[in-house]
Parts: C-alpha cells; sequence; structure tokens
C-alpha cells in the first residue's frame, strides 16, 4: 500500500465504501421484495428481475413523456414515477399471481421452473417493445453531480438517493409486515395457512397481494437502478442469483437477514474488488457465502421454529 | 442372466422403447439428413446426457440441480485442453512468441504452460479426467450439502451460483482458459482429424451408442434396490432415514452419477462441434437442460432424449425464421409443461399411447390366435 499516502487512504476507504453502501442499497432494494416473495410465500420467483426491469422501463417511459411534454414538470417526475413503478409491477404481479402461481403453491420447484419461462417471455417482450439496445432515462438535474465533504472525497449524489429510497423502502416492508394488519394475516397465512383460513383470513387474497406487494417492491428497485446504470432486457437477469443468495444468506424469514446479508454481501464484494480483479471479488465474495451457508443452511439469522 | 438383461433394458416395454429410440438415431436420422444437419443432431445429442443425468438427479434422486452445465462444462474443458495441445504442436504455433503453448495463452502473454494444463498432454488422462474431475467436484458439493441436509430450493439455488462462479472464473481466466471465446480450433484427436465428414459420422454413432449405454446403466440402477430406495426417499425421506438407511450417501452417488454423465455429453460435445466456451457451462444453459428434462419427462429416461430432441429442433428451426417468437415460444412452453404436464412428453405417452403401444408387443410377441392348424 505504499504510494498512497494516509489522507489517500481514507479518502479511498469512504469512496469503497461508500460504493459498497450503494450496492448494498441496490441488493436489498432488490432482496426485499424476494425476502417477501421467497422467505414469507416459499415461492421462488425466477423473473424477479424481470419485475426490477418493468419498474426500470417505467422511470425511462414517464422521463420521455416528461421531456417530450412537459419539460417544466422535468425537476418532479421522479417521485411520480417512482410511485408509477410499484404500481405497475404490482399489477403484472397481481395478474402473474392469479393466473399462474396460485396453481403452484405445493409445487416449489416447479414455481422456479414456471417463473423462469414467465421471465423469458417478459424479456421477449421487453426487447419487442422496447428495442434490444440499452436506454437511460434523463434523470432531473438535482440527481446529477457530487457531494464533496472535503478535497478528495466524492460522493455522487445518485447513489445517496438510492439509500434513501432503499431506507425509507425497507422501513416501510417493516412497518407493512410487523405494524399493519395485513402483515398480520400475512404472517398468519404463511405460519399456518389452515389456521389462518379459520379464523376468517381471506388466505387467497392475502397471497395474490402479498406477492404483488414483493412485485412492487422489485419495481421500485428497478426505479431506483435507473439512477446508476441503464436498462435493457436483460438487466434483471443480471441480478436474480445474487439477489437469491442475499435472501437465503440472510435466513429467509428473516427481514433482519436479509438487510444484515445484503450489508456484509455487498461490502465484501466492494473492498475485495479493490485488492482483486471484479470478476474475482465477484468469486471469492460468492464462494465464502457458499461456504458459510453449508455451514449454516438455514443462513445467517434462521428463525428460530420446529419443524 | 435373462433377470439381468431385463434390468439393463427395463422389461419389455422398456426394450420396445429403446428399440424405437435406437432405430431413430441409427437408421432414420442418419438416412434422411445431410451431414450438417446429422452434426447437428449429434450435437444436440450430446445435451441428452445432460438430460439423462438430470432425470437421475431430478426425477428420480428429487433435488433439482441447476448446475448440470457445470459437469458438461468440465468433462467438455477437459477434452478441449487435450485437443488444444494436441493442435498446437511448436510446428503449427512457431509464429507465436511462444511456440507449442495453445494460441490464447499466446495472445495474453502466458508463456509457459500452467501446471494443470501439462498432464492432458496424455489421452489416457484425460478420459480419466472426463470422468474423475466432475465426479470428485460433485462429491465435494454432495457431502457439504446432502451431509448437512440442504435440499430441495436451497440445493437449487446454490448450484445455480456454483455455475455462476465458474463461469466467472473461466471468463475471468483468459490466458488459462481461452476466456469467453473459449477453447477453439481443434483439429485432431491422437492424430485422427475430426472436422471431416467422415470422422463426423463416426463421432455421431459414437455418441448415439454411448446414449444408449447411458440409458441402459441408468436404468440398471433404478431396477436395483437403490433404484426404489430413491423413489422412497423422494416420497417419505424421513422414513427411510429412520429405517436406517443412510440418506446423504444415495443422494450423494446419483448427484456424482449425474454429474459424470453429463460429462460424457460434455466431452463428446467437444469432439463433435470442435469447441468448448463458456456459453455452454452458465446457468442459462444449465437451466435450459432442466428445460429439455421436463418436457421429455421427468421422470423418463428415454423422454429426455426425445425432449431434448424436440426442443433443440425447434429452438433452431424456429431461430432460423423468426428468432423473437422462440423465447416467447419457449416460455409458454414451459409453463404449460410445468402447469399442466409436470410429467412432460413422457407422462402424456404413458396417459395416451402406451395402451397401444402394449397391445402391439403383444401381438409381435404373442402367436396369433386362430393360425394354429
Amino acid at each position: 500500500m505504499d504510494g498512497y499516502s494516509l489522507s489517500d487512504l481514507w479518502s479511498i476507504l469512504v469512496m469503497q465504501g461508500f460504493s459498497g453502501l450503494s450496492l448494498f442499497s441496490v441488493l436489498l432494494l432488490m432482496a426485499l421484495g424476494l425476502a417477501i416473495i421467497f422467505g414469507q410465500m416459499g415461492v421462488i420467483n425466477m423473473a424477479h428481475g424481470e419485475f426490477m426491469t418493468i419498474g426500470a422501463y417505467t422511470i425511462y417511459v414517464f422521463s420521455k413523456i416528461a421531456t417530450n411534454y412537459f419539460p417544466s414538470l422535468m425537476p418532479y417526475y421522479f417521485v411520480l414515477a417512482i410511485a408509477a413503478a410499484f404500481i405497475v409491477a404490482f399489477g403484472v404481479g397481481y395478474v402473474v399471481e392469479f393466473l399462474l402461481i396460485r396453481h403452484l403453491y405445493k409445487r416449489p420447484l416447479d414455481t422456479l421452473l414456471a417463473t423462469w419461462g414467465l421471465s423469458l417471455i417478459m424479456q421477449q417482450i421487453f426487447r419487442s417493445v422496447f428495442g434490444a439496445r440499452e436506454v437511460s432515462a434523463t434523470l432531473p438535474n438535482w440527481l446529477m453531480g457530487a457531494w464533496k465533504p472535503t478535497d478528495t472525497i466524492d460522493i455522487p449524489l445518485n447513489g445517496l438517493f438510492v439509500m434513501l429510497v432503499s431506507v425509507i423502502v425497507t422501513g416501510a416492508v417493516m412497518l407493512f409486515l410487523y405494524r399493519s394488519s395485513w402483515g398480520l394475516h400475512v404472517r398468519a397465512t404463511t405460519q399456518n395457512r389452515m389456521m389462518a383460513g379459520s379464523v376468517g383470513i381471506n388466505t387467497k387474497k392475502v397471497d395474490r397481494v402479498t406477492f404483488a406487494v414483493g412485485c412492487g417492491i422489485a419495481g421500485i428497485a428497478g426505479a431506483a437502478f435507473t439512477t446508476i446504470a441503464s436498462t435493457g432486457p436483460t438487466s434483471g437477469s443480471l441480478y436474480i442469483v445474487d439477489t437469491f443468495l442475499v435472501v437465503v444468506f440472510g435466513g429467509a424469514a428473516s427481514l433482519l437477514g436479509t438487510v444484515a446479508s445484503a450489508f456484509s454481501i455487498a461490502q465484501a464484494q466492494s473492498i475485495l474488488t479493490f485488492f482483486m480483479t471484479n470478476a474475482m471479488g465477484k468469486v471469492v465474495t460468492l464462494l465464502t457465502i457458499i461456504v458459510i451457508l453449508m455451514l449454516r443452511p438455514e443462513g445467517l439469522f434462521a428463525a428460530k421454529v420446529r419443524k | 442372466m435373462q433377470a439381468i438383461f431385463n434390468k439393463f433394458l427395463g422389461g419389455k416395454s422398456g426394450a420396445i422403447e429403446l428399440l424405437i429410440l435406437s432405430a431413430l438415431i441409427f437408421l432414420l436420422l442418419p438416412a434422411t439428413l445431410d451431414i450438417f444437419r446429422l452434426n447437428l443432431v449429434g450435437k444436440y445429442l450430446t445435451y441428452a446426457f445432460a438430460a439423462v443425468s438430470l432425470v437421475m438427479v431430478w426425477g428420480y434422486g428429487g433435488v433439482l440441480s441447476l448446475g448440470q452445465g457445470v459437469f458438461f462444462g468440465l468433462g467438455g474443458y477437459c477434452m478441449a485442453m487435450f485437443l488444444k495441445l494436441e493442435a498446437s504442436d511448436p510446428v503449427s504455433t512457431a509464429r507465436q512468441t511462444t511456440p507449442g503453448i495453445p494460441d490464447f495463452m499466446d495472445w495474453n502473454q502466458v508463456t509457459h504452460l500452467p501446471l494443470f494444463w501439462v498432464p492432458f498432454h496424455s489421452l489416457t488422462f484425460t478420459i480419466i479426467a472426463v470422468f474423475v474431475v466432475p465426479t470428485v467436484f460433485a462429491y465435494i458439493i454432495g457431502v457439504t450439502m446432502f451431509k448437512r441436509r440442504v435440499g430441495g430450493v436451497y440445493f437449487s439455488i446454490i448450484t445455480q451460483a456454483i455455475a455462476a462462479i465458474l463461469t466467472i472464473l473461466v471468463v475471468g481466466q483468459q490466458g488459462w482458459t481461452g476466456g469467453i471465446n473459449g477453447i477453439t480450433d481443434l483439429k485432431t484427436l491422437h492424430g485422427w482429424n475430426i472436422n471431416t465428414n467422415s470422422a463426423k459420422y463416426i463421432l455421431y454413432y459414437v455418441n448415439g451408442v454411448l446414449l444408449i449405454a447411458t440409458i441402459m446403466l441408468c436404468r440398471y440402477v433404478l431396477a436395483s434396490k437403490l433404484g426404489r430406495l430413491l423413489l422412497a426417499m423422494r416420497d417419505r425421506e424421513d422414513r427411510v432415514r429412520f429405517s436406517g438407511y443412510d440418506v446423504a450417501s444415495f443422494k450423494i452417488f446419483t448427484f456424482c452419477l449425474g454429474a459424470v454423465i453429463s460429462a460424457i455429453g460434455g466431452a463428446m460435445f467437444t469432439l463433435q462441434v470442435g469447441f468448448m466456451s463458456p456459453s455452454f457451462i452458465g446457468i442459462v444453459p444449465s437451466i435450459e437442460m432442466v428445460i429439455f428434462a421436463a418436457i421429455g419427462g421427468r421422470m423418463s429416461l428415454v423422454g429426455a432424449v426425445y425432449g431434448t430432441l424436440l426442443v433443440n429442433y425447434g429452438k433452431t428451426a424456429f431461430s432460423e425464421s423468426f428468432p423473437s417468437l422462440w423465447l416467447l415460444l419457449m416460455g409458454a412452453m414451459f409453463i404449460g409443461v410445468v402447469m399442466f404436464f409436470p410429467n412432460g412428453l413422457a407422462g402424456l405417452y404413458d396417459t395416451y399411447l402406451k395402451g397401444y403401444v402394449s397391445k402391439l408387443g403383444a401381438m409381435f410377441s404373442r402367436k396369433p390366435v386362430g393360425q394354429q392348424a
């Protein structure tokens, strides 16, 4: 590490740590939706990445509309578009659950296969509608640029924004699951479907809404994602394995575990990437996760339930 | 003797199924297709090894491996390394800065052969490696996972991550593996030019024989006590465990067997197609292999072969004329199979056609009534 002065090292540490934090936010946003769908409901949704892409394309469409028809609204459209991304992904998820997922609740491995088929179809639809090339949304000005606390440290604003969104969404999910009556119904249904049904909970409706909320959160993740990278038909599929590992590593049913595992995976990857090549950093991170999973198959924060 | 033979063939109906498949592979297809198309079918049949292995691991073993491409690739890369070393003798690589090493190493400023490449100068070692490397790899994964009772979804996701890791490694270590382009320009196998038409015919038939032999081996395994235990485990794992069986060992054995079968397919792929690249080992090819098995029928060894042929034929035919339609169709097919025909084509066959076929078989084996004078 010679050739770096102490203050250089400090700035590198801060910036690398920050890039780890933005990766953490993206992973966390992706994983939150999956933590609900997979962790709570036990459905393996391989099309989760495509729901994220739906969110990203929604932002793109909104930015097109804003730049072409309402230039004066440019600074504000983004907030509206995020809400739209949630609603669109929620709607698609609702329909998908009705047509496909609800028939497969008893066969978890088959949901994996069916949703993979779904993801192929969705990718092709994206390609037909938006073209095979990557597109990027025009971002409002307040998202551009960087915050400079000292001369050597640059903190990009879009990274801060993604962090803000992930904090808000995490909070909202926590409130939804643990403080609302809906969340109570969700947890009751997943823990004991028959019992929940017999005390008057409409478990089918709960399933549908839960799945749709998970998809909607993926849509928000996609929306946040557009501030960092451009969107293509296959963008979502790049993250699906990482996302599943985050959820599994954290312990499927534990939201706290999801947060912790997203944080540790992102930081490990970001720091290792600095010392090795990009690919090797990723390989080492994934290998470490797999080894830990072999030692603790239930993940870091396993729910203490009798099986 | 008769009993053992029956075990390999899978009884009378199994024998008829094998006979039909052999007639298709060895007579019908070579008679009707030109060498280019036949070589394409040969390539599909190498994928069929992976599909057959998935019938064993997933259909009968009850664990869905999303990393079968890893083993396909391990077998394929072992074979490709041997062929590449043979193709890069000092004379034909004299124009390189370091003659005698594969061209992609030269391009990547690797000046001497990496240590793990050296044994692949020997064909014997290579053939052993095609069997041993995937087995060891599968054994390590199997022991760590099944002994700790990791199963179901978790196993699928972890094998998928392993496929991702291997792809990243192969693509990243360009100087050692040829990177994203893979190992190309393979010419001879022990002095025998594999790119001629006659070699392609021979390789096609060798591949077919190996595939039929593999199916018979799997039939034998399934007809043995192990096969019945596998089914019992898939349905009630706990009961088998409480009866005193070491459930994990059976799973490990099946997983290793599946790995070897896939690896044979990979090695034959390299020989027939003439190259190996990371695009055949990652997540997407691994899932496509599951699709082949699912569409053919996850419980039918022969069905998996038909599934592979059909899906790949469709893929080639459609992607030549309507490339965009193909993905839609494949996705729809996949959803349809999972939702409506969980046992794939073989399931449809069992429900609708099997009665007629066994009547047909009975007609051939029994002397027609009323002809005795």
